[in-house]
């Protein structure tokens, strides 16, 4: 890892940035809507793979935006990276 | 049978220039099938099998480890031992835990070097003294030894802790906790492999768990790389690989596998006695019998499950210990690595039934669970043998994230151990 890619900023040091977690999980539009279990999935349970991981990451110390990316949790290389709000691209 | 292990034997093998040590454990190919299969030859894992066997009369049983035993997080950690956390049902579930780490050495006829030489959490500033308080009384009133000191009581007992004023993280006062301490962690699984193997359980390595077989609701057995294995009892005690293995029946976890690291120095002459820990500074420090300093750093925030983390996290560990032990600037680090662990939203476990019949687990011990090995082995051992779990480890329910009833450890887990 040791470099991250800010879509703004370019390549900096991975000290610069603060992981966000899990991307792509949305605040759902009608909590009264939810039981208990659908709003403990929401609030708690994760995906945790071993492998490709669809993240948030934060240019902390640097611009302060927030991006997405995609990254594999053994290697930890970076697979790609997206704006916020964007549909993930398509990987092979 | 296998032969015990005493003074006599070392001597009489001493004599044949131990040559002619049994195995500790018989080296098993899988059965097809048992009464019940223990997925990780972790220290949980074969802390399970061996209570099953023992306690609850169950020995028909296989430990299934897809490297070998000991290799994860057990042989990885910083040993530290204690049962100061502050809600009643961890400070239980740690301290029945502890009770039997006082016993355990002669229980399994294996020395694991549990050393009680105390452990001290520092406080450095209002809050944390007023936290340190707090815990100290809750521990009290669960019967668990906790002193509260001051920064001329720290001073006493560990001289080169730098307790002057002008500190760079001054030290107000600290909690003690003097039966906490450290053990040897791969003479845990050694020991609790070689005493469960002795009451029949098969110890079972290079043994990779890749799917869990299921029907009408109800396990059935597993899938591994070396055949498919019966059992209408399953358990998953795989640490940091939990969301994989609890994925292969279906199931959704509330943990992420973050990375979490330690390094030992050079040894040295007896210089630290005590274990000195510091939530505020992420680091923790021991010294071990070999004469290493053993040290801990705090957790990437990523998932990684690469066995190893950040450098900068390393660093910034290794500047605060510098600046609690201005002493040991100059010493040199040997080896670093890291570990994964599996942490809850909670800094609490998991341990306990799931949806499918007959399939059990225990995860989620995150960055602090090596203390609890044999107390979570045997609520485990209780929790499959009876099909119900224990009174110490009912409040651990995965249901608890649906409830709402969560056990909020932060403060005493956070990210030292
Ligand atoms: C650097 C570091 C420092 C720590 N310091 C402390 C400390 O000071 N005090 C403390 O109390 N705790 C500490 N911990 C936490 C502690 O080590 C863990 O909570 C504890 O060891 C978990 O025990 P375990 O036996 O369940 O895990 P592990 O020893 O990791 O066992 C899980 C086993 O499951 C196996 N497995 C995984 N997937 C499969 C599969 N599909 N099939 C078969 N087998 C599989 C793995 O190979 C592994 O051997 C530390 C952890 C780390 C990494
Ligand atoms: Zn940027």
């Amino acid at each position: 890892m040791l470099q991250i890619e800010c879509p703004w900023c370019g390549p900096r040091d991975q000290s610069e940035f603060s992981c966000g977690g899990e991307a792509h999980i949305s605040r759902p539009l009608e909590p009264d809507a939810l039981d208990d279990i659908e709003w403990a999935d929401y609030l708690f349970f994760r995906k945790n793979p071993c492998g490709r991981h669809y993240e948030q990451w934060c240019h902390i110390f640097g611009c302060r935006r927030w991006f997405n990316a995609i990254r594999d949790t053994v290697t930890y290389k970076f697979i790609a990276y997206y704006e916020m709000g964007a549909n993930p691209p398509e990987l092979d | 049978m296998k032969k015990k292990y005493s003074i006599f034997s070392i001597a009489r093998n001493a004599l044949t220039s131990h040559a002619n040590w049994q195995a500790a454990w018989r080296s098993s190919d899988p059965k097809k099938a048992y009464d019940v299969i223990i997925i990780g030859g972790g220290g949980h894992g074969l802390a399970t099998a061996y209570y099953l066997a023992k306690t609850f009369g169950i020995s028909n049983v296989a430990v299934l480890e897809k490297g070998w035993i000991g290799g994860g997080n057990t042989g990885r950690n910083t040993t530290i031992v204690r049962s100061n956390y502050l809600w009643d049902e961890s400070a239980r579930i740690y301290e029945k835990s502890l009770k039997l780490w006082e016993s355990l050495s002669q229980d399994i006829n294996y020395n694991v070097m549990f050393s009680q030489r105390g452990v001290l959490n520092l406080g450095h500033t209002l809050q944390d003294m007023r936290d340190i308080e707090r815990r100290s009384n809750a521990n009290y009133l669960n019967g668990i030894d906790s002193e509260v000191l001051t920064t001329a009581d720290v001073a006493r007992l560990v001289p080169i802790l730098d307790t002057s004023p002008d500190a760079r993280y001054p030290i107000l006062g600290a909690s003690l906790q003097k039966r906490g301490g450290v053990a040897r962690h791969d003479a845990v699984a050694w020991g609790f492999a070689r005493a469960a193997d002795q009451l029949g359980v098969d110890i079972i390595q290079n043994c990779e768990v890749t799917g869990i077989q299921r029907n009408e609701g109800r396990v059935s057995g597993v899938y591994t790389s070396r055949g498919t294995i019966n059992a209408s009892n399953v358990g998953i005690v795989t640490a940091g690989h939990s969301s994989t293995v609890a994925e292969m029946a279906g199931l959704r976890l509330p943990v992420e596998s973050h990375p979490l690291q330690a390094l030992v120095s050079e040894p040295l002459k007896p210089i630290l006695h005590t274990v000195v820990m510091s939530n505020a500074v992420h680091g923790y420090i021991s010294q071990s019998d070999k004469g290493e300093l053993v040290i801990g750093a705090g957790v990437d925030s990523y998932v990684g499950y690469g066995q190893r983390g950040s450098f900068s996290i390393i660093e910034g560990n290794l500047s605060a210990i510098v600046e609690l032990f201005p002493a040991f600037s100059r010493v040199r680090m040997l080896r670093q690595w890291g570990g994964i662990v599996d942490v809850c939203p909670d800094a609490c476990p998991i341990i306990g039934e799931t949806d499918v019949r007959g399939l059990y687990i225990n995860c989620g011990w995150g960055t602090g669970g090596f203390k609890a090995t044999p107390g979570s082995g045997w609520v485990f051992a209780h929790t499959i043998a009876t099909g119900q779990p224990h009174a110490l480890n009912a409040p651990f329910s995965i249901k608890r994230f649906n409830t709402g009833a969560l056990i909020d450890e932060h403060g005493a887990a956070g990210v030292a151990h």
